[in-house]
């Protein structure tokens, strides 16, 4: 089970845009290691994490290998109305996790 | 008399000089460490606190921040029933396997990490402060033994770098003081986590000399050295280094 | 650090790719140029912020951020020339985006020049590229 740090204010101010941070545990293997006898390591990274609110999206990233171990992501958003926060990221074997924020516009 | 108080002022300066491996880190890493949200190790601490409370360690300790407060800054500490000290790490792990019966930790596990690191993080901005008096006396002499005996292919001591060549550089990295005050903590080299034991293992392996096994009575004595020579330098846990 | 833009410049435009250029080196102006295609590419408004010293090329933190309002900005582009893969990421921003700016962590393999391209929903395209020293390397072997 991967574990995910999702840092978003509880109350924003509409139209305001706030930060969202973000911290995944995960090793991101680039496939450029090799093991202690030698072999190689198959990569395996998250390769894509989509930012949703509501029904819209935020963001939407394409990592690569060069994307750190434990991967951080700090952005800027907006919002019209209170609503979900949502965080979805898949890795190379096609599994997909997400998490979720409540974020309230007063 | 004059010479006396040169001879103060000599000693105050070398004992105010104790700092931290986060004054040697680059601001950058410091501001890593600075940000709970964007420092790595609060994913173990998120783990360590599932765990406490998951794990039974709540039903017999209850709020951790209140009754883990200050305790890792009492640790290595005695142990009466052993008659030696242990680690936290070790504490835990007695806890773990006596008190509640659950099989013991993988060392370097994410778990046994993450509980390290949420009971350290409950002592942070805390001074160091173990106890080398009494029964802990010899194993502190033990350990300013270790800390000094030349060793390796290298035949280097811990204390020829950490104390003679503090703040020069080796191979492109600050060697720092060498102080264990943000353990369990997040290593850039390592991309991950990793406790006070594996850092030292790391050194070992430096000087090319066969590292003390993790559970060892010489890791033990290092650890409660090192934690005494850094007594009164702030807690950190979970720190980033690089 | 000047030619060195210019030269990403003149082989993202297709003309001539110098002799002296690592694998790496034309990759990152193929990419740029499939990226870019026949716009024009122009210094300025984005700026990538990096360390020019790195400690641990393992995990260097990264700050790319564009001089636009909230919502010009359609995407977001970095390559590393001298690593193994020159992609370091793809950044598409959606309508609920705010203000331009981003930070991660990347790895670099070595000591490099790292460029970033802004694409503008107005269609121009804007880069920076940094310089960068790495004391010690990313361990990928
Ligand atoms: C059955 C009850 C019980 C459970 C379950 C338990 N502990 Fe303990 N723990 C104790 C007792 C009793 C002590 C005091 C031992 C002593 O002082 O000799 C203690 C001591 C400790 C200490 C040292 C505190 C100090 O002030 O030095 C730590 C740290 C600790 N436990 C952590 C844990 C963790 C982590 C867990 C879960 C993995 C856990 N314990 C589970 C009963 C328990
Ligand atoms: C050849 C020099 C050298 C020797 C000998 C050496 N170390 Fe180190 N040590 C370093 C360097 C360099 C670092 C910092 C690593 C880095 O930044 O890459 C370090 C880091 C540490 C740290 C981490 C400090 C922090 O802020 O987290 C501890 C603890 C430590 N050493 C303990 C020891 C012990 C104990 C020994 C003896 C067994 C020892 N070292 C021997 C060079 C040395």
């Amino acid at each position: 089970m991967v574990r995910v740090l999702l840092n978003v204010p509880r109350q924003v101010r509409r139209n305001e845009p706030f930060d969202v941070k973000l911290l995944i545990s995960h090793p991101m293997e680039s496939g450029q290691r090799r093991d202690a006898v030698g072999l190689a390591i198959p990569r395996d990274i998250i390769n894509l994490l989509v930012v949703t609110y509501g029904n819209e999206e935020v963001l939407r990233m394409d990592l690569f290998p060069a994307i750190a171990a434990n991967p951080f992501l700090a952005f800027s958003m907006t919002a019209v109305a209170s609503g979900t926060l949502s965080i979805t990221f898949t890795d190379d074997h096609g599994v997909t996790q997400s998490e979720t924020a409540t974020v309230e516009v007063v | 008399m004059k010479r006396l108080l040169v001879l103060a002022l000599l000693l105050t300066a070398a004992a105010g000089d104790i700092h931290s491996g986060y004054d040697d880190a680059s601001p950058e890493t410091r501001a890593m460490q600075d940000d709970d949200s964007a420092n790595p190790g609060f994913l173990w601490v998120r783990e360590g606190e599932a765990q406490w409370s998951g794990k039974a360690c709540a039903a017999c300790h209850g709020d951790a921040r209140v009754s883990m407060r200050g305790v890792a800054a009492r640790y290595p500490a005695y142990d009466a029933a052993l008659n030696r000290p242990i680690t936290l790490d070790q504490r835990i792990a007695q806890c773990r396997t006596e008190r509640q019966h659950a099989e013991p930790f993988t060392p370097e596990s994410d778990a046994a990490l993450g509980l390290s690191a949420y009971i350290g993080l409950q002592s942070r901005g805390m001074p160091l402060q173990v106890s080398t008096d009494g029964p802990m006396r010899p194993f502190y002499e033990t350990g300013r033994t270790l800390f000094n005996t030349r060793m390796g292919q290298l035949n280097l001591s811990c204390a020829q770098c950490h104390d003679e060549r503090a703040g020069m550089k080796l191979a492109g990295a600050v060697i720092p003081q060498g102080h264990p005050n943000g353990y369990p903590e997040y290593r850039l080299e390592w991309q991950t986590m990793g406790s006070l034991t594996r850092r030292i293992r790391n050194c070992m392996v430096g000087v090319r000399a066969e590292p003390f096994p993790p559970d060892s009575a010489e890791m033990t004595a290092l650890a409660l050295f090192l934690a005494a020579r850094a007594a009164g330098l702030k807690i950190e846990t979970p720190a980033v280094r690089p | 650090m000047i030619a060195r833009r210019r030269f990403v410049l003149t082989a993202a435009a297709g003309t001539v790719l110098p002799v002296a250029a690592t694998a790496s080196h034309v990759q990152v102006a193929v990419l740029i140029r499939q990226l870019v295609g026949d716009a024009k590419l122009a210094e300025g408004r984005v700026k990538l912020d990096l360390p020019v010293l790195v400690e641990n090329g393992n995990t260097v933190g990264m700050t790319v951020s564009v001089d636009a309002p909230p919502g010009a900005v359609h995407s977001l582009h970095v390559y590393a020339e001298a690593n193994p893969l020159p992609e370091v990421c793809h950044i598409r921003f959606g309508p609920r985006a705010g203000v331009p700016r981003i930070q991660t962590r990347i790895r670099l393999a070595t000591s490099q020049t790292v460029t970033a391209i802004a694409q503008m929903h107005d269609g121009t395209f804007w880069q920076d590229s940094v310089e960068l020293l790495v004391t010690l390397a990313a361990c990928i072997d």
